[in-house]
């Protein structure tokens, strides 16, 4: 890695009470790259995905982004630095239109009402939601309620997105169509993706890297063949859900 | 420190165990049915309009009357829960404060019509006895007050504690599904302590009565004093509620003696602004 | 929207020109319909656009009313300029209040206990200051009825009347533009989901401020109205419970959040409170209360049955809410 990462974590802790629930956890992503963060249930990777979003702050540990750190900004100066993030429970704005959810992220990219209007169209139909415009988003079903998600997220311009757990609760099908969606974002316009997943298929599809943690604590890091092998990370699921 | 100061300070002491009283009833309603009853003081207002009416027409000691007095209430609570505010409890928090300011102003407006705008008192035979302990002097009437408040609160501390019912209504609180599932009729059971909480205002009225002189603008204050003692107190702590009231009872007469009596509401303000900036949950109660 | 421009312009219509029909006291009674409708639409911001529900609204119709008559009695400051202090006062407070509700994250009942709290504060204290006459009341010169003075707001009653309306039309216009506009959006998105809002690169807490500020600026005009048309304060009725209560009941039984609810609100209750009053002073008892009694039932009643107000009900039933382009219409 010679380049200077986009994203750096060097040594996150975070304590809640007494309870330690990220130990030293640590990665980088380059600009254009795609990575996995994935472990068991409970392993801490929400929680580092908060710290990164300003949510938390660290009790220790860098989060850099293109060498600015992010720690102690709050999540909307975070998002203004380049990050952008859904949620794993899904937050739409219930009581307007889908449209109108994504215009507000487009906010953020510009103050023009009409510049806004149109970006927001134009990731909509990027994310295939175009015809449901009109509609209270509060009427979406959940995989669409995922999407949205994903659109408002974007539209903010983000130099890099955080996903948690966007493919949970959707068919393989729809799965798939997730998975084109950001294969397509990230060749195209070279969006820098960091996902929680669980859903092992979109894993293996998308990420060029995979970092694995459990309990807080950083296991391994690897392509996501090499992870799927690795002694280690077995060891970490068994008992649990399989691979 | 003077007497006088040490005589106001044990007035105050006193007076602000009866405010305990009502202000434990509102800890109860809103610790539990999570509906903020911005018509307690109306209801206080209420039972002390009660209070005066059967002291003047039947010549009925408040002391006597407030086994009654707390009865009433308790039925006026029961049906103003089942009957109106039940259907608002998972409603959004601005309409059912709406809904009890509503409540609010009808008691408020109601008590003008029906008693007029003129302060009435409960003057009794031993109004102006004293007792005296050491150096100190004491209204029989503001120690006979605080006695039976103070025994009420004990009383209602015991049944949240060894009642079969208390604990229903404390699990309630604590979790409201699991109450549920394990079979609580939780309506009743709000019902029932919304109740208890309007009874305790009811006795609160009946001894309160003895102390203050009632007006229609009375309740308005009585409802913002016991927000204030609960907010100081701790919301759900009874304790908390037993150590505001006293709390604000010796502030109120602190304020009084210091300052102008004129002032000593804005001294009471001035002490729930800085409690909820800087410890909302109040001196007992737990943080969140 | 075509349909509401036309309702709206015929209702500015029928305002403007009331006068030509209409004697002394029903013109009084439009001031004051339109005084409400001004003043709820001012507090609607805070509540409708940020989420905060403010019971001690009326703390800055006081701030407003007293800085402007205090500026005009001791120091012969015009009106017109005494309003921008009365302005800065007010905005100055909404925004301590504000500050220190958010920033300590004081919310729901509580925040409405702050707002509660400071209002009867700042009542007691005004009844202490003195050169501002105490419970006794401020009072102030009463100018000629036959001039127009719109610096120093002494005047004919009409002349009132039309600045009233030009108010009451001007917060309707500036909270429409609002709605529309990217502020309206920010507070949109705060008021539906505040972790949501960050997340897409809201200040949450300056949003929220904004709305605070701008809703007690606003109100303090209506001060300075109140002051100026009514010639005498009391630290009482200024900064009283009764008229915060007052003040919110014209949104809520209109339509919380609505761009029409506060002025539908306001011409409901309005009219109905003197009807009230005639019907029981024909019937020969002079009954204090039974206007508020009414108002009260009349809360509950909404509360109950249109808990969104009436105007969505009624926009519903007269096919309103559907604009140009399907998109919904406050």
């Amino acid at each position: 890695m010679s380049a200077a990462p986009l994203l750096l974590v060097e040594g996150l802790v975070k304590n809640f009470r007494g309870l330690r629930a990220v130990d030293g956890v640590s990665f980088s992503v380059q600009a254009g790259e795609v990575v996995a963060l994935i472990g068991p249930n409970g392993a801490g990777k929400t929680t580092v995905f908060n710290m990164i979003a300003g949510v938390f702050e660290p009790d220790g540990g860098r989060i850099e982004l293109a060498g600015a750190s992010l720690v102690g900004l709050r999540p909307d100066q975070v998002c203004r630095a380049g990050i952008g993030r859904t949620f794993q429970l899904v937050k739409p704005f219930g009581n307007i239109s889908v449209e109108e959810n994504v215009l507000i992220g487009a906010l953020r990219w510009t103050h023009d009402l009409g510049a806004a209007r149109r970006r927001a169209r134009e990731v909509l139909d990027l994310l295939g939601l175009a015809d449901k415009r009109r509609q209270m988003a509060r009427s979406l079903t959940l995989p669409d309620r995922k999407c949205l998600e994903v659109a408002r997220a974007l539209a903010t311009a983000p130099k890099l997105l955080l996903l948690d757990e966007v493919m949970a609760g959707l068919r393989p099908a729809e799965t798939d169509r997730m998975v084109d969606i950001f294969r397509k974002l990230n060749r195209e316009t070279g969006l820098t993706i960091v996902l929680i997943e669980h859903v092992m298929r979109a894993v293996m599809a998308l990420s060029q890297r995979v970092v694995v943690i459990n309990t807080g604590k950083p296991v391994c890091e690897g392509t996501p063949e090499e992870v799927v092998r690795d002694p280690r990370v077995l060891d970490c699921y068994l008992g649990q859900e399989k691979l | 420190m003077s007497i006088d100061l040490a005589n106001q300070i044990l007035t105050g002491l006193l007076t602000g165990l009866v405010y305990s009283l009502m202000a434990l009833g509102l800890s109860v309603i809103f610790g539990v049915v999570r509906v903020v009853n911005f018509a307690h003081g109306e209801m206080t207002a209420l039972a002390m309009y009660a209070a005066w009416a059967l002291f003047t027409w039947l010549e009925l000691d408040p002391l006597v009357g407030m086994p009654l007095i707390a009865l009433m209430l308790f039925v006026l609570g029961y049906i103003m829960q089942r009957g109106l505010i039940d259907a608002f409890v998972s409603k959004p928090e601005h309409i059912q404060f709406i809904l009890l300011v509503a409540i609010a102003i009808i008691m408020v407006n109601g008590s003008l019509l029906t008693f007029g705008p003129d302060a009435h008192g409960v003057q009794v035979s031993y109004g102006f006895d004293t007792y005296e302990v050491g150096p100190l002097l004491v209204d029989k009437v503001r120690l006979l007050a605080a006695a039976a408040a103070l025994g009420i609160s004990g009383l209602l501390m015991l049944f949240f504690r060894r009642t079969m019912t208390g604990k229903a209504i404390r699990a309630c609180a604590d979790n409201l599904v699991g109450a549920k599932v394990i079979g609580l009729n939780v309506k009743q059971l709000y019902a029932v302590t919304f109740g208890i909480g309007a009874a305790c205002v009811g006795a609160a009225g009946a001894l309160l009565s003895l102390l203050i002189d009632v007006m229609p603008s009375t309740g308005p204050e009585l409802t913002m004093l016991a927000f204030i003692i609960v907010i100081v107190g701790g919301l759900g702590s009874m304790g908390g509620a037993l150590l505001g009231g006293m709390l604000i009872g010796v502030s109120e007469v602190l304020a009084g003696y210091f300052l102008m009596p004129s002032m000593k509401g804005m001294f009471s303000f001035a002490i729930l602004i800085l409690i909820l900036v800087l410890r909302p949950q109040g001196l007992m109660g737990a943080r969140k | 929207m075509s349909r509401q421009a036309i309702l709206l312009g015929g209702l500015a219509a029928a305002f403007a020109l009331a006068p030509l029909v209409a004697g002394p006291y029903l013109l009084s009674v439009l001031v004051v319909v339109m005084y409400f409708a001004y003043v709820g639409q001012a507090w609607n911001i805070m509540m409708g656009f940020a989420g905060q529900l403010s019971l001690g609204h009326t703390l800055y119709v006081g701030l407003g009313a007293y800085t402007a008559a205090a500026l005009f009695v001791h120091l012969g400051v015009p009106a017109a300029l005494g309003l921008f202090a009365a302005v800065a006062v007010a905005a100055a407070v909404g925004g301590i209040v504000g500050a220190l509700g958010f920033r300590f994250g004081v919310k729901g009942v509580y925040f409405a206990l702050l707002t509660i709290a400071f209002a009867e504060f700042t009542r007691i204290l005004f009844e202490h200051i003195p050169g501002l006459g105490g419970p006794a009341g401020l009072f102030l010169p009463v100018g000629s009825r036959d001039s127009f003075d719109l610096i120093h707001l002494r005047g004919h009653p009409l002349m009132f009347y039309y600045l009233i309306l030009a108010m009451t039309a001007g917060i309707f216009l500036l909270c429409r533009r609002l709605v529309r506009s990217r502020l309206g959006y920010t507070w949109l998105a705060v008021r539906e989901d505040q972790e949501a809002a960050a997340a897409l690169g809201i200040n949450v807490f300056r949003a929220k401020l904004t709305a605070v500020m701008l809703s007690a600026g606003l109100t303090a005009l209506g001060g300075v109205f109140f002051a100026f048309y009514y010639n005498n304060l009391f630290p009482n009725q200024a900064f009283g419970m009764n008229r915060s209560i007052e003040i919110i009941l014209a949104p809520i039984v209109g339509g919380l959040g609505t761009l029409f609810g506060p002025i539908l609100g306001a011409l409901i209750l309005t009219p109905l409170g003197e009807l009230i009053t005639a019907v029981t002073e024909a019937m020969g008892f002079k009954a204090a209360g039974i206007k508020q009694l009414c108002y009260g039932l009349s809360l509950l009643a909404i509360v109950k049955f249109l808990p969104d107000g009436v105007w969505p009900w009624l926009r519903g039933r007269l096919g309103l809410d559907r604009g140009p382009d399907g998109e919904d219409e406050s």
